[in-house]
């Protein structure tokens, strides 16, 4: 008899867990499109044409550094994107931004948490060190739970292991 | 609830025995399971014998989750039914053990299940059959119908118990993560199955990341990392109510690789601030921490040993991922892995006498297992990935996830027996990984 009232307490409480839990990923995953997030420019004015717009900071300026196997040192490519975002960032002052650490598929779940967060940390120490004011950054370590490419070969793995610097805020009239 | 009741009932088939079989044979039926069984051992069970109208169909799947236990554990083969000489049509009949013998039945199961209503009641005994006599009293269960398998699990693990002389590890569930969908858009859930991937129950949505639940000693909660707010956070859940609760965490730092204390009080973890990791330990009720580990390093995945004496985690502090191991209150720590490769994911044996890692070495990743001070290491998987050992309730079997190679890869639950045998797929309605074994339960 226990069981069964257990059972049913159970299929309550999730029904009422799926009610009550928003979907509060869907701007989490902004590594892939970041501007359904945050409420950036829209429009024509916020077109990557446009110097301030976060379409431009993510093509032109380029939003992501890529690291080395089991790295979190930047190298002179990543450490010259960042010197790009840095001004863009210190132009656009309403902007802030969260960095996204990344890992490959090549290791366990947890050190891999650990490690994009060393990776996402060496972004924002950066971007601090270039002036950009440590209170409009956050960071956040995805590990291995997001890679952009699947396949199992370092050509993906390459990609996979970044740091993404994804805007958030920003003038929205 | 279910609940048992020791039967009094003289064992009948013994008194039929002819003097000569029991000194044919070498001695009781006994499984050593630290030899490795290489030649598992014949079992008979027939089809439980139904003592109410319509229970005839309740007694075959009975019998079938009796035998799928036991077989499962690779110790056991299961004789066919097409190969009986002798039905079990009367549960109080004396035994023919010659019927049994003549095909080589060495163990012998037999039951009877009655149903009345909601209530299921289920009687069995275990025959030596080379013996020519029961091992143990025959034992009755009672529960609710839709509590059947439960049941069976229960006598399999009886069954098992009395032949190995081990802790049985059936009647027990496991708490996982389901996934569905591409690598690059893989949604994944918080879910909870019997051992052997039954009676599957979501916990969570899979709205937001989840990550390596982690039950408590007593299956009562389970410990998970979710990104709900946008970021690692520790969640605690009560599988009962399935209500969650987050736990307290300081702004601008993330918090996972959660693992409770044997206590049920006390949560060990790990908390990412700027680019360091370390370990901290927190009583779940007060929400007081402590720090356990201090260097620049990345320390992670504690768990406890089952004393809640000592903490096995794994540091790069040496510059690659190896294991350590501390007193619970943290401080000085001695490094036990010295092996070719990277360890990480330690997990303390419920015994206290093993602890099992995830071992990375020259592109392969492996499922491994050592003595608590690193000696005797023994690899008992390999593939592309396998990640995240969990123990069963008696230390015998090990849980793990495998991920395939490629666009395709798919995350599968798999166990493997210490000795690296009887490798097996769990099956679950979805993929799986991040598994946490729970206790037997009572």
């Amino acid at each position: 008899m226990k069981l069964r009232t257990s059972a049913l307490m159970i299929c309550a409480a999730l029904s009422v867990a799926a009610c009550t839990n928003p979907n509060r990923f869907g701007g989490g995953e902004a590594g892939a499109d970041p501007f359904a997030n945050g409420g950036a420019n829209a429009g024509i004015a916020g077109s990557a044409s446009d110097p301030s717009s976060p379409a431009y900071f993510q093509q032109s300026v380029g939003d992501r550094v890529l690291f080395a196997v089991d790295q979190s040192t930047l190298s002179p490519e990543g450490r010259s994107t960042l010197d790009g975002q840095a001004v863009w960032l210190l132009q656009n002052a309403d902007f802030t931004a969260v960095i996204e650490g990344h890992a490959d598929e090549q290791g366990t779940r947890e050190y891999n948490l650990a490690l994009g967060a060393r990776r996402a940390d060496a972004a924002r120490a950066y971007l601090v060190a270039q002036g950009v004011q440590s209170s409009r950054l956050q960071v956040v370590s995805y590990g291995k739970e997001r890679p952009i490419e699947i396949c199992s070969e370092e050509a993906c793995y390459a990609k996979n292991r970044r740091a993404v610097t994804v805007l958030a805020g920003g003038l929205s009239s | 609830m279910i609940y048992r009741i020791l039967c009094t009932l003289v064992a009948l088939g013994g008194l039929a025995l002819a003097p000569g079989f029991a000194a044919a044979q070498s001695g009781p039926l006994r499984i050593e399971i630290t030899e490795g069984v290489i030649e598992p051992l014949p079992v008979a069970v027939p089809d439980l014998v139904a003592e109410t109208a319509g229970s005839a169909e309740m007694g075959a799947q009975l019998a079938r989750v009796i035998a799928a236990d036991l077989t499962g554990t690779g110790l056991f083969r299961e004789l066919p039914s097409s190969a009986f000489i002798s039905q079990v049509s009367d549960f109080g009949a004396p035994v023919q053990y010659a019927d049994w013998k003549a095909i080589n039945a060495q163990a012998l199961v037999t039951g009877a299940v009655s149903v009345n209503g909601n209530q299921i009641n289920v009687k069995f005994r275990l025959y030596d059959v080379f013996s020519g006599a029961e091992l143990g009293d025959g034992l009755q269960f009672a529960g609710t119908v839709d509590g059947w398998r439960r049941i069976a699990h229960k006598v399999a693990d009886v069954v098992y118990s009395r032949i190995t002389g081990e802790g049985g590890y059936f009647d027990s569930r496991v708490v996982y993560v389901s996934e569905t969908g591409p690598k690059d858009n893989r949604r994944k859930r918080l879910a909870v199955m019997d051992y052997d991937g039954a009676n599957v129950q979501y916990l969570t949505g899979s709205e937001d990341i989840v990550l390596a639940p982690r039950f408590s000693k007593t299956g009562d909660r389970v410990l998970y990392t979710s990104y709900e707010t946008g970021f690692p956070r520790i969640f605690v859940l009560d599988v009962g109510s399935v209500q969650r609760r987050v736990l307290e965490s300081q702004v601008g730092t993330m918090s996972f690789a959660p693992r409770f204390a044997p206590d049920g009080q006390t949560v060990v973890y790990s908390i990412s601030q700027g680019s360091n990791t370390d370990i901290y330990s927190m009583n779940i009720n007060s929400g007081v921490t402590n720090r356990l580990t201090n260097t620049p390093a990345i320390e992670t995945a504690p768990s406890f040993s089952p004393d809640g004496a000592r903490i096995v985690f794994e540091s790069d502090r040496s510059g690659t991922q190896q294991l350590y191991v501390m007193n619970a209150g943290g401080g000085e720590a001695t490094r036990i892995s010295f092996g070719e490769g990277r360890y990480g994911t330690p997990v303390w044996s419920p015994r206290g006498d093993l602890i099992a890692f995830t071992k990375q070495s020259k592109g392969r990743f492996h499922i491994g297992v050592m003595r608590t001070d690193g000696s005797e290491e023994r690899l008992l998987t390999a593939s592309f990935l396998d990640e995240g050992p969990t123990w069963s309730p008696n230390g015998r079997v090990i849980m793990f996830a495998r991920e395939t190679q490629g666009a395709d890869g798919r995350s599968t639950l798999y166990s493997v027996d210490i000795t690296g045998r009887n490798l097996r797929p769990v099956r679950t309605p979805e993929g799986g990984s991040d598994p946490s074994w729970g206790p037997l339960q009572p």
